[in-house]
């Protein structure tokens, strides 16, 4: 592994890969490093697509490292990571796509993540997405996560993209069964031209399922960005989904919301509101010292932290 | 010292302040009242660089600051108060103040400056500085961040509006301290009695025009044998 292949890990996960309890380490379309425990088994699949990440019943407090990073120019990189997440378990997964292109071709990763949460299993779930490089060609990637959660799982999605990403198409699609729980935090910065699009579609099926999902995001420059969720509740359940959005320049944000309630007792609440950093923010750190672009970072620091 | 010459202000075809002169020496405590729509707020937020007159200087501690940023006349250790705490969302309570402070501080520091204003410091310290804490809340931690600046001249637009819950008696040892801290002045925009009555001077405003100055004792007299201070205030005691 090389400086650019380490700066790329560090940007994508807070912790260092091979402390964790388990990893594997995708480089340019290819695992170059594992780690399995008797807790957690790793095995790639048999056509090559990806690896299957097998979590026993009752693990408790394993963190587990799935980085991918691509640093080929031109590469388009298509992975299936599915993780089988044992009854009453407690793990953390920390994943993440760092892409370095210093050349002229475009270079895509599309990670297709899919979680099946067994009763009452609990994950933690951190991804970031983040690129560099000079080169003219495009860092795009395109995660799609589908979770399936039974009966009393819970399962926090912590997803960020703050720098250097071109395009996303980031799609996310959960089935919610009896007492689950789904919380999702999303952060997005975009500037120059870059280009980001979200969709939730999160099915509430089961008795008291629950979903939260907040979305922060700035677009700066001429960035473009569109927020979509679609939660359906089928059950006596409950849903609240909060986008937030700080607009600056000549960026655009689009937020569509959609709430499909088909049971007398699903209660499902969509709020979103976009606009510029309110002018009373910025005079507020003014008036404690900042000048107007430091109250500016401040505020789109603490927006997104 | 700070020194205002001449300042008027008009906005939408209506005259707010009226060539107001006014000096404020160090070490001493004003208070400025008058009915509503007397030009009070605005006068402040000129001061303090939120509002930009039309014509006029300001002159504080010798420095022309007419001009100047707001974060400038901050630097040079002038603070503000709002009338309207603001929300941020992801900003904590202990991100205010460290910016306030201009330094690292640990929580306990933080805690410090937050029991001053009588709150229960580490239940507020990692809190966002948002909707979820109530107005008085917001408000008390508005003070703390102007006393954790230490200014020279400390304003105050309308302290006690939202803070129901604390005593005033708190909020007058507040102004002591920051005053005792700072040996510098202290400007508070009120219409209660209890504030004018901790007054080394009252100011009272009158259609954007200075109609009385003068020290308390000879202040108080005027303005509620002439009930200024209730015409269409309903905070009035």
């Amino acid at each position: 592994m090389n400086k650019t292949d380490e700066k790329l890990l560090n940007n994508v996960l807070d912790n260092n890969p091979y402390e964790a309890d388990s990893y594997n380490i995708r480089k340019n379309g290819k695992s170059i490093d594992r780690k399995i425990n008797p807790y957690v088994n790793i095995i790639s699949k048999e056509d090559g697509s990806g690896i299957d990440i097998y979590v026993k019943e009752n693990t408790l407090l394993q963190i587990i490292d799935i980085p991918v990073i691509i640093t080929e120019s031109g590469l388009k990189d298509v992975v299936y990571n599915d993780f089988h997440i044992g009854k009453n378990s407690n793990i953390v997964i920390v994943a993440g796509c760092g892409i370095h292109n210093s050349f002229s071709h475009d270079s895509v990763h599309d990670g297709i993540h899919r979680f099946y949460l067994e009763e009452n299993s609990q994950v933690k779930y951190i991804e970031k997405h983040y690129g560099s490089g000079m080169g003219t060609g495009k860092k795009i990637l395109n995660p799609i996560t589908e979770i399936i959660m039974q009966k009393g799982s819970r399962m926090t999605m912590d997803s960020t993209q703050l720098k250097g990403v071109d395009s996303t198409f980031r799609t996310t699609k959960a089935t919610l069964y009896e007492d689950a729980t789904l919380i999702i935090n999303e952060k997005i910065l975009t500037n120059n031209s870059q280009y980001a699009k979200t969709d939730f579609l999160v099915n509430l099926e089961g008795t008291n399922a629950s979903c939260h999902v907040t979305s922060r995001s700035v677009a700066t420059d001429n960035s473009y960005q569109e927020f979509t969720s679609n939660i359906i509740g089928n059950a006596k359940s409950f849903a609240h989904v909060e986008c937030d959005a700080i607009i600056q320049d000549k960026a655009s944000v689009k937020a569509i919301p959609e709430i499909y309630a088909n049971f007398v007792d699903a209660n499902l609440i969509h709020e979103a509101a976009i606009g510029k950093i309110a002018g009373a923010q910025l005079m507020k750190l003014m008036s404690l010292g900042l000048t107007e672009k430091e109250a500016e970072e401040t505020i789109i620091k603490g927006f997104l932290k | 010292m700070l020194e205002l010459i001449d300042i008027s202000f008009k906005r939408d075809n209506k005259q707010i302040l009226d060539k107001i002169n006014l000096k404020l020496d160090n070490e001493k405590f004003y208070v400025i009242t008058g009915p509503n729509g007397s030009g009070k707020s605005s006068l402040a937020k000129i001061i303090m660089g939120l509002e930009k007159p039309d014509t006029g200087k300001i002159i504080f501690n010798g420095v022309d600051i007419t001009n100047k940023t707001i974060d400038e006349r901050a630097k040079l250790g002038i603070g503000f108060a709002f009338q309207q705490p603001v929300n941020f969302k992801g900003l904590t309570v202990y991100d205010l103040l460290k910016i306030a402070v201009k330094k690292e501080i640990c929580k306990k520091e933080a805690c410090d400056i937050l029991s001053k204003v009588g709150l229960c410091a580490l239940n507020y310290v990692d809190r966002e500085v948002n909707t979820s804490l109530s107005g008085g809340e917001l408000k008390r931690i508005e003070i703390a961040t102007v006393m954790a600046l230490n200014p020279k001249l400390a304003i105050f637009d309308e302290p006690e509006a939202g803070i129901d819950l604390w005593s005033f008696q708190n909020l007058t040892t507040v102004f002591k301290q920051i005053q005792e801290q700072s040996k510098g002045i202290t400007l508070v925009i009120s219409h209660q009695e209890r504030i004018l009555n901790i007054a080394d001077q009252i100011i009272l405003l009158e259609n954007g025009k200075i109609k009385k100055i003068g020290d308390r004792s000879s202040m108080l007299d005027t303005i509620f044998k002439e009930e200024v201070c209730c015409k269409g205030v309903n905070t009035c005691e």
